[in-house]
């Protein structure tokens, strides 16, 4: 879990450059809280502590968290965020390895549903675009003051949520007037993207991760787009959807969570699809600009009925056992 | 270049092999005593045919097989018979179990031995019977009987003969020095089941990790029709199934034996036992087994007769006691660590790893499973080992025979590989030991239930024909009455009185004789073994 | 309106008709041929047939606990049976009832042969027909048929009969699940 967490500073690198400080307060922040939560409910399970928090589990969830929420999201949202993270979503399933859903997506989605304002529009304008961005100190007030109107001053709606709003009723070239698209394809989000991906290419040297579910996601995204998007003037095209929003963060740090995940190859591929499906449904019809909490969550509901229907054929047998066990039969 | 397949799965850990197979074969003589267990192998223990004191010679045999999958055992030497007694014996329960405790005499005389180098004018069920006396079983690892492997099912046709030579586990060279050293006996011995079997394909297949010997037995092999295969070194493609499928593409159907796809694997150390067996008339009495770990200063192999304590061997590998971490029987893998050094040698003792400390440290404490899916691919059954180890944990085994526990080979891929150091194979073997107890259970109220229900219906009947009896009798006293009655009228009464006291003794022999026969058609009823009270008086005597 | 109101009751008359077929085709045609519910009762007990439910054998104590009677009777098979049984008749396991006896090892008797007097006493007494032995003559005891169920041992005149647990042997030996969990330390607050 180290090396995962270390294949995140390319990307939060990134988004310190590009967005401030605040992601990096935030994942010092929830890092702290995680670990600390989890702590005390392994406390309160009469758990050893010392062998469950060195598997850096909660640490991870944590720096998830601090990296996909708002840079400027005051300090409460994300404690909100991170207590449901590990207490509800982790511990109470039974810890590690038990909990049927992503913790950091479910701790997410719970501050999504509940702030959505907070969570969709108040993303730090990129660097460059205010005449004096905030410093370190400055951001360490804003998050701990949370007020709107400090939070107001810095923020920006992200390129996703700029092309979802306006296309139809504009032309992409006009849209693209907006100054969070910058010159390239999403000021800023194309190298937080591209950090995640080195990140994650990392990962997969490493053999941490499969190829499986990240390929497929951004496969299953990329066919999407160029299936329905085709026509900019009605769709984000396709470099946006790569290339802006968490969009690498979720296909190499989210959606390859092994507890949450399908387990076999041709489980994950399915999984890994049905992410990049969601993510694209819902990013173009729905009415969240960034899906991916909830594409990896519905998709977690997916896994056991993946997993029953991807079981390998064991050596030996003509086909996979697919039925359920009848009780007494023979 | 034989085409070859893959299995599915596979690891690649640290041979180590290099620490044993520099040096020769050593001879490890006569240890001050042999202890031979009766059972070296898979099936019934051998009976023993010798008495405490008895003088026997070198290959005399020392005890019979016993029903259909039995295996002899036989003196490795000429010697005295000690004891019979329990012994420890080289178990993963570190029990005791009845052994034969042999003192060498220091001779060595061999018994008279009757080769059978003309093996191909001979009937095969004698050359079969010849293996079989010997005592020949898998050297592999299983031990299973050789003769009874040989002779497969009529409806199969055993179409391609592989010779294991693969040895995958690390720190394992007994077969790799065997092929070195031998591979005349090893090619000659396949030749001998190749004429029992008739298959039309001979293919002796090693990992391409022990060059030495594949030469050796390409040059042993010469121009004859055995083809020996170089297969990539991947554990576990020693294992039967994994081999077959490396050498033909095919897969043993599930609950199957290879024959049934006309395929068969023997181990080459069990061919050499065989050639030697028919070529000199030698029962198996020793063999070759490695002794290595970085706790002993001399490793290497050695040929040791059956029932060496290991202890003795470790001494001659100049054992260092005091680096010594644990003692594990057979390879890193599938072995296991033995409780006590004073444990013989058998027939399946392949390997004995004294490993130092730091060298094959107990795997730290487990942590949760977290799906990560790196067992399933590890395995070479394409198993879900992540599933099995839910199911086996939580005491659902109903699931877990269901997810096909019973083809897991354990292999020990799956804990090898498995990032919360979780002892997979551990919770198969206890999910695959309870489900076994719970079936043998289940077998014994079956028949505890027939015999029940049995006994019941024999109850009820007696007490129907005691009725009967009893309304018969009643109906002839009434009878007998009413006679009495008009004979009196007649007035002939004391000679009568007579004639019906001989009348009812007559009556009651025969209903005793009547008794007498039907509780022996009882016993027969219920199975020969029923208790009656009316089975001969010293059948008691003879429980076992 | 009258019309629109019978149209749809008859189309949904006619549908009910329609499914009701069809779901009474599909129970005849896949019915699930089970055992009847005493024959797997009577399979869950472990057939000691040592009568310390208070019936005469294992098959009367099922046919019982299929009309209603509590599944917690049964010493020999204890938890594990209760569970099963628990399981089939899908009520809630209870513990056993120590009126009835308390769950003991695996048990057999054996006679201690040179004290037998030969009485037949206890032959008489064996559910199964598991000793073996005549009037007169030394009985010995068959001991993979033996059930444990004790009832021998009480008609014995001379008390020559003990009831020994079966010792682990090394053919009966399997392995033991894991100990090395931290799971199995962590209750005891054990840290790693």
């Amino acid at each position: 879990m180290l090396w995962v967490m270390l294949a995140t500073l390319p990307g939060l690198a990134a988004q310190t450059v590009f967005f401030g400080w605040g992601n990096l307060i935030n994942v010092v922040w929830c890092i702290a809280l995680a670990v600390g939560a989890e702590a005390a409910i392994l406390k309160l399970r009469q758990r050893p502590l010392a062998f469950y928090l060195s598997d850096n589990t909660a640490a991870l969830t944590g720096l998830l968290l601090g990296l996909a929420l708002p840079p400027f999201t005051p300090w409460w949202v994300s404690a909100v965020s991170v207590i449901t993270a590990i207490m509800m979503a982790k511990q109470l399933y039974g810890g590690l390895g038990s909990n049927p859903f992503n913790p950091a997506m479910v701790g997410y989605a719970l501050v999504l549903v509940s702030f959505p304002v907070a969570l969709t529009t108040n993303w730090a304008a990129p660097a460059g675009l205010l005449n004096g961005a905030p410093g370190i100190v400055e951001t360490l007030g804003i998050i701990a003051a949370g007020k709107q109107t400090a939070i107001d001053a810095y923020t920006m709606a992200t390129p996703l949520d700029v092309y979802k709003h306006e296309i139809g009723a504009r032309v992409a070239e006009e849209v693209r007037q907006h100054p969070s698209f910058g010159e390239g394809v999403a000021k800023g989000w194309e190298w937080v993207n591209l950090g995640f991906l080195a990140g994650g290419l990392a990962l997969f040297y490493l053999k941490i991760i499969t190829w499986h579910i990240p390929v497929s996601v951004l496969a299953a995204l990329a066919v999407m787009s160029m299936a329905f998007g085709s026509n900019q003037d009605l769709y984000a095209p396709l470099s946006l959807h790569m290339l802006a929003g968490a969009t690498m963060l979720g296909a190499f740090f989210i959606a390859t969570d092994p507890v949450s995940a399908a387990t076999s190859h041709q489980g994950k591929l399915v999984y890994g699809a049905g992410i990049g499906l969601l993510l694209y449904v819902i990013r173009t019809w729905g009415s969240y600009p960034d899906a991916v909490a909830f594409a990896v969550l519905l998709m977690n509901f997916a896994v056991p009925f993946i997993d029953h229907y991807t079981q390998p054929r064991t050596y030996g047998h003509r086909k996979a056992r697919r039925g359920i066990v009848r009780k007494n039969s023979g | 270049m034989r085409k070859l397949w893959d299995f599915s799965g596979g690891i690649h850990p640290p041979q180590r092999k290099s620490q044993s197979n520099r040096e020769p074969i050593r001879h490890a003589g006569l240890p001050p005593k042999l202890i031979l267990p009766l059972q070296q192998h898979l099936g019934s223990p051998a009976e023993t045919r010798v008495a405490v004191g008895d003088m026997v010679l070198k290959g005399d045999c020392l005890a019979a097989a016993i029903g259909t999958m039995g295996v002899p055992v036989h003196a490795p030497t000429s010697g005295k018979i000690e004891a019979m007694s329990r012994q420890p014996v080289p178990h993963p329960s570190g029990m005791v179990d009845w052994c034969v405790t042999l003192i060498p005499d220091g001779h060595d005389t061999w018994c008279e031995r009757h080769p059978m180098p003309d093996y191909q004018h001979r009937q095969r069920s004698d050359v079969l019977a010849r293996i079989r006396d010997a005592g020949v079983v898998g050297l592999g690892g299983a031990g299973f009987p050789t003769s009874i492997k040989l002779h497969p099912p009529e409806r199969d046709k055993v179409e391609t003969l592989i010779l294991n030579g693969a040895e995958c586990e690390p720190y394992i060279t007994a077969d790799d020095v065997l092929m070195r050293e031998r591979a005349a006996e090893v090619v000659e011995g396949l030749n001998i089941m190749a004429w029992l079997l008739g298959p039309e394909l001979c293919v002796i297949a090693v990992e391409d990790n022990k060059p030495e010997a594949i030469a050796a037995l390409r040059s042993a092999a010469g121009d004859t029709l055995i083809e020996v295969v170089t297969i990539p070194t991947k554990y576990p493609s020693g294992g039967e199934k994994q081999l077959i499928q490396i050498v033909t593409g095919l897969e043993v159907p599930h609950g199957g034996i290879p024959a049934d796809i006309g395929t068969m694997c023997q181990n080459v150390g069990t061919a050499v036992a065989v050639y030697r067996a028919i070529y000199h008339g030698e029962p198996l009495i020793s063999r070759i087994t490695s002794i290595t770990g970085n706790a002993v200063a001399a490793p290497g192999n050695v040929e040791a007769y059956l029932g060496t304590p290991l202890e003795y061997l470790l001494a001659q590998a100049s054992l260092q006691s005091d680096r010594l971490d644990r003692l594990i029987l057979g390879g890193p893998m599938m072995g296991y660590t033995l409780q006590s050094a004073l444990v013989p040698v058998i027939k399946t003792t392949n390997c004995v790893i004294a490993a130092a400390r730091g060298e094959l440290p107990e795997p730290p404490p487990e942590q949760p499973c977290i799906r990560c899916g790196a067992c399933s691919e590890a395995c070479p059954m394409e198993l879900l080992p992540q599933q099995l180890f839910w199911y086996a944990k939580a005491e659902e085994f109903e699931k877990a025979e269901h997810q096909n526990l019973f083809d897991c080979i354990e292999c020990g891929a799956c804990s090898y590989v498995c990032p919360s150091s979780i002892p997979l194979v551990q919770y198969y073997r206890f999910a695959k030991g309870e489900i076994r107890a719970h079936n043998d259970e289940q077998l014994k109220s079956d028949r505890a239930r027939e015999r029940f229900e049995a006994r019941q219906a024999r109850l009820e009947r007696e007490q129907a024909e005691k009725e009967a009896r009893r309304e018969q009798r009643a109906r002839a006293a009434a009878e007998a009455q009413a006679k009495k009655a008009e004979q009196t009228d007649n007035g002939g009464q004391p000679l009568d009185d007579r004639s019906a006291k001989t009348a009812a003794v007559e009556a009651a022999l025969a209903r005793k004789e009547q008794k007498a026969g039907k509780a022996v058609s009882d016993a027969r009823k219920a199975g020969g073994q029923t208790g009656t009270t009316h089975s001969p008086g010293n059948s008691g005597s003879s429980r076992i | 309106m009258w019309t629109g109101i019978l149209v749809a009751v008859a189309v949904l008359f006619v549908l009910a008709l329609i499914f009701g077929a069809i779901l009474g085709y599909a129970a005849e045609r896949f019915r699930v041929e089970g055992n009847p519910l005493v024959e797997q009762i009577d399979s869950l007990l472990p057939q000691t047939q040592c009568g310390q439910c208070g019936f005469p054998g294992c098959r009367p104590y099922a046919e019982s606990i299929a009309n209603g009677d509590a599944i917690n009777r049964c010493p020999p098979g204890g938890e594990g049976t209760i569970k099963a049984l628990a399981d089939l008749l899908d009520i809630e396991p209870q513990p056993l009832n120590v009126e009835h006896g308390v769950e003991q090892e695996k048990r057999v008797a054996i006679i201690r042969e040179d004290e037998c007097i030969g009485c037949t006493k206890c032959i008489q007494a064996c559910p199964v027909d598991a000793i073996l032995g005549s009037a007169k003559h030394m009985h010995t005891v068959i001991e993979s048929e033996c059930t444990g169920c004790d009832l021998c041992v009480e008609p014995c005149p001379v008390d020559c009969i003990d009831m020994v647990t079966i010792a682990p042997e090394i053919r009966n030996w399997t392995w033991s699940p894991p100990g090395k969990s931290i799971i199995a330390t962590d209750r005891q607050g054990a840290t790693a």
